[in-house]
């Protein structure tokens, strides 16, 4: 098997999740979007782990673990944000949340 | 896997959009698989396909009484952003292209599950504690964020 393959698809979704964070307006879509970026990741470190050998291939596995916990509270406190936002404006259109904006 | 990473993205309804991440994210488990890497399989399907898509729908129907097709899901930056995505598409491969050419994987010796709980264990035990208070963490601020009072 050749490393190219995983990682162009590692980069394809990568690209895929930057559209989707770009161009979506439903706070929930961005997020997924934001987990298909994730994956990408999580693939690259473990295809670059097993060509790099057995002990760095132990490691990315590993990596790719904490990648996915960290994710996974990540998901957790952007719903909730999610919820706050929905609770407070009754919509979550991303394009009408700008209290910051200068 | 590419074309449901694409329909996700491009979903016209949000719950689709949640089912098309399954796919994706069980493509990727899948290719966990082909790696070798059985364990970071299983957990990919346990924890994102169990877990995070059904705290996904959990948050769309919270927010979205009228589930179906809405067609207010995207921005008017679509062109731009499929623009920059394309743009990084080119760099990333020609970049990796320059990098990696045709370098294929070495087949050799395979991780088995307990190499990597005896790597966390070891090597990663701090990195691992600090993450499982990071999970706490998240935990609790999540549930202050969102309790109603």
């Amino acid at each position: 098997m050749y490393l190219m393959q995983f990682l162009v698809l590692a980069a394809f979704l990568f690209c895929v999740g930057v559209y989707g964070v770009l161009a979506r307006k439903n706070a929930v879509l961005v997020l997924m979007s934001i987990e298909l970026i994730l994956n990408s990741v999580n693939i690259n470190l473990v295809a670059l782990g097993v060509y790099r050998g057995f002990d760095q291939a132990v490691v990315g596995q590993v990596f790719a673990l904490f990648v996915i916990a960290v994710a996974a509270a990540e998901v957790g406190v952007g719903l909730a944000v999610v919820l706050l936002i929905y609770r407070n404006r009754a919509s979550i259109d991303l394009s009408e949340v700008d209290l910051m904006k200068g | 896997m590419g074309v449901s990473a694409l329909r996700m993205v491009t979903a016209k309804n949000v719950v689709h959009a949640a089912l098309y991440l399954v796919l994706v994210l069980a493509g990727v488990a899948g290719i966990f698989i082909l790696l070798a890497a059985e364990f970071l399989a299983i957990v990919q399907i346990l924890v994102y396909i169990g877990a995070i898509v059904v705290l996904f729908l959990f948050g769309i129907m919270l927010t979205r009484a009228p589930i179906g097709r809405a067609p207010d899901l995207d921005n008017d930056q679509r062109g731009v952003a499929a623009v920059v995505a394309l743009f990084l598409f080119g760099v990333l491969g020609s970049i990796l292209y320059d990098g990696f050419g045709d370098d294929k994987l070495p087949v050799g010796e395979v991780v088995r599950s307990g190499d990597v709980g005896d790597s966390i264990f070891s090597t990663f035990v701090i990195p691992f504690e600090a993450i499982s208070v990071l999970l706490l963490a998240a935990l609790v601020g999540a549930v202050v964020i969102a309790r109603r009072d």
